[in-house]
């Protein structure tokens, strides 16, 4: 047995001493209820004004994101809330090389094993973090989870029937990129970018109280930082015509940088975006690779649960770097397998 | 937001899920495969509501005074967990439609080269979605087709130019990936058809075929003997 750690106990400061509130107030409860109660009144005028086609459009693929990914969030939310109360951190020590080095490649081989897409792996590596995983090994395995997972290598093996060799340079450009990362940040990364764990403490909870306070925990944070994500994804694919993309598809340069972008842009899940690349005919193979590289390590809800995972100075140093990376990796790559 | 505020979000987040499962609400939004795991997430939403606001009543039974909290701070969550709501309300009150001809218009056909066709199913007129046709229409050259008769279901998409084309969305994951396969309509086609209604087209291949706007793709055409006016299919989408 082991105990239930905490990594923040006592870092809050003491309470103020004039702490006698009266009763009742207006909360947080009240302000949900009003807003609720506000929303079934008004909501004819609130309907009609979304019925035009181009805000239609805009909820329906906002909606459409938000549900595709909440099971795979829950799920990941799960086993990583299994992480931080069952799993006790002598497991990770023994299961990965003391050598964080060594400990790179070894945590993105085994995001082999986290078949879901990108809004799994962003708890889970968080929760690896808190159970004494070296940072640079679990942001490796937070990279290459989604990316090289069976279910997404078979939905690559799928959308190109006439191109396999796109499989094996998307699972080899992936995993080349997290373990770079991985590298990367042994060398450059400072520890204080990542913002210590803001949960609460479950010391002296119950192992069930600490689960459900860490399900609780990581679907509000995660899952409203989804939403953020979700939105500006929407926001893109209902805004941005399809014609510009037509007009960089012939050059190699802006076509490969083009795609990237859109990768980061659309935010479209890891196990979906290879119909996506497949769609996209008129551009090289290498730029489509592109997008399938950098679309599973940075995209927008990305970018927007990393920084309520691991705070904004965080996610502003590495989802850059990652774009930067994975670009430069999939030209490589590309050359030489494709 | 407070820990009752945030179980209720998980409640509203759970709930919304779960009725949008087990109705056919999911389908405007999300594959028929993806309907298990919705109802196992929202089972687990709601859990985790029912969890969150037992621990927190058991607290207070425990200590009244200390303000539910475990170190003597108050525990605000974080602000963007107000954001779930938009998704609930979304879901559960505007519930838009699946995509059609707004967003169909805006992408170009996206089909993707075949090369292998098999013998078309019995039956005259033999039944066939969208991608199906527009498939053999383009890149076996309507061979696999031939003379046969044909019967396709989809929404009417007006071009840029007035033309009725009739068009199915197609899904891999979700509606945030979803890309119109378009048929250009001819022969028997009557005038002033309303963008977004569903008719079933009867026809036979032509070689006529055109370039989309948006992409170049190719848009096959279908010489049309019957079109009708039928209700939406529960699926929308094809796949």
């Amino acid at each position: 047995m082991w105990p239930v750690t905490s990594t923040e106990a006592g870092t809050e400061s003491p309470a103020p001493a004039d702490r006698r509130e009266p009763k009742w107030r207006f909360g947080s409860v009240e302000a949900l209820a009003a807003l609720l109660i506000g929303v079934v009144i008004f909501r004819g005028p609130i309907s009609s004004g979304l019925s035009h086609a181009a805000l239609a459009t805009w909820t329906t693929v906002f909606i459409a994101i938000v549900t595709q990914a909440m099971p795979f969030l829950v799920f990941g939310v799960a086993l990583s809330a299994v992480i931080a109360v069952f799993v006790p951190p002598s497991f990770f020590a023994r299961a990965l090389p003391s050598k964080p080095a060594l400990a790179v490649p070894v945590a993105s081989t085994a995001g082999v094993v986290l078949p879901g897409c990108e809004c799994a792996s962003v708890p889970v590596a968080g929760a690896m973090m808190r159970r004494g995983v070296t940072p640079s090994a679990a942001l490796a395995f937070l990279l290459a989870a989604p990316a090289i997972n069976p279910i997404v290598l078979t939905a690559t093996a799928v959308a190109f029937p006439d191109n396999p060799e796109m499989v094996a340079a998307r699972f080899l450009a992936s995993l080349i990129v997290a373990c770079a990362m991985g590298w990367l940040w042994l060398r450059a990364g400072k520890t204080e970018w990542l913002r210590p764990p803001s949960r609460p403490s479950f010391e002296g909870q119950s192992r069930a109280a600490a689960f459900w306070g860490s399900v609780r925990h990581d679907v509000v944070h995660a899952g409203g930082f989804l939403v953020l994500g979700a939105m500006a994804a929407a926001t893109l694919k209902a805004v941005v015509p399809e014609e510009w993309l037509q007009a960089v598809a012939g050059n190699p340069v802006f076509s490969v940088l083009a795609l990237a972008a859109l990768a980061v842009l659309l935010s479209i899940c890891s196990e979906a975006d290879a119909f996506v690349a497949a769609s996209l005919s008129q551009f090289s193979l290498t730029a489509r690779l592109a997008f399938l590289v950098v679309g599973p390590t940075v995209d927008l809800k990305l970018i927007a649960m990393q920084a309520g995972t691991f705070g904004r100075g965080f996610a502003a140093r590495f989802a850059p770097t990652t774009f930067a990376v994975a670009v430069l990796v999939s030209v490589l790559v590309g050359a030489v397998l494709l | 937001m407070n820990r009752q505020a945030q179980s209720v979000i998980l409640l509203l987040v759970g709930g919304a899920i779960l009725r949008a499962s087990v109705t056919d609400l999911y389908l405007r939004y999300v594959k028929e495969g993806l309907r298990p795991f919705l109802i196992a997430a929202g089972v687990l939403l709601v859990a985790a509501a029912a969890a969150t606001l037992w621990y927190e009543l058991r607290a207070r039974r425990d200590a009244p005074e200390a303000d539910h909290d475990e170190h003597g701070h108050k525990h605000t969550g974080p602000w963007v967990a107000w954001l779930l709501v938009l998704p609930v309300f979304a879901l559960l009150l505007v519930a838009p439609p699946a995509l059609g001809s707004y967003a169909a218009n805006r992408s170009g056909t996206a089909l993707s080269e075949t090369s292998d066709f098999a013998p078309l199913p019995a039956g005259d007129p033999v039944t066939v979605s969208v991608v199906d046709y527009a498939t053999r229409a383009v890149y076996d050259d309507g061979k696999s087709l031939g003379g046969r008769r044909v019967k396709i279901i989809g929404f009417v998409l007006v071009g840029d130019d007035g033309a009725p084309y009739l068009a199915r969305m197609i899904l891999s994951c979700c509606a945030a990936d979803a890309r119109p396969v378009k048929i250009g309509l001819d022969g028997a086609v009557p005038t002033g058809l309303a963008a977004d209604s569903w008719i079933e087209v009867t026809g036979r291949y032509t070689a006529k075929s055109t370039k989309d706007s948006v992409n170049d793709g190719v848009i096959p055409y279908l010489d049309v003997e019957q079109l009708r006016q039928v209700a939406a299919p529960t699926n929308q989408y094809e796949e």
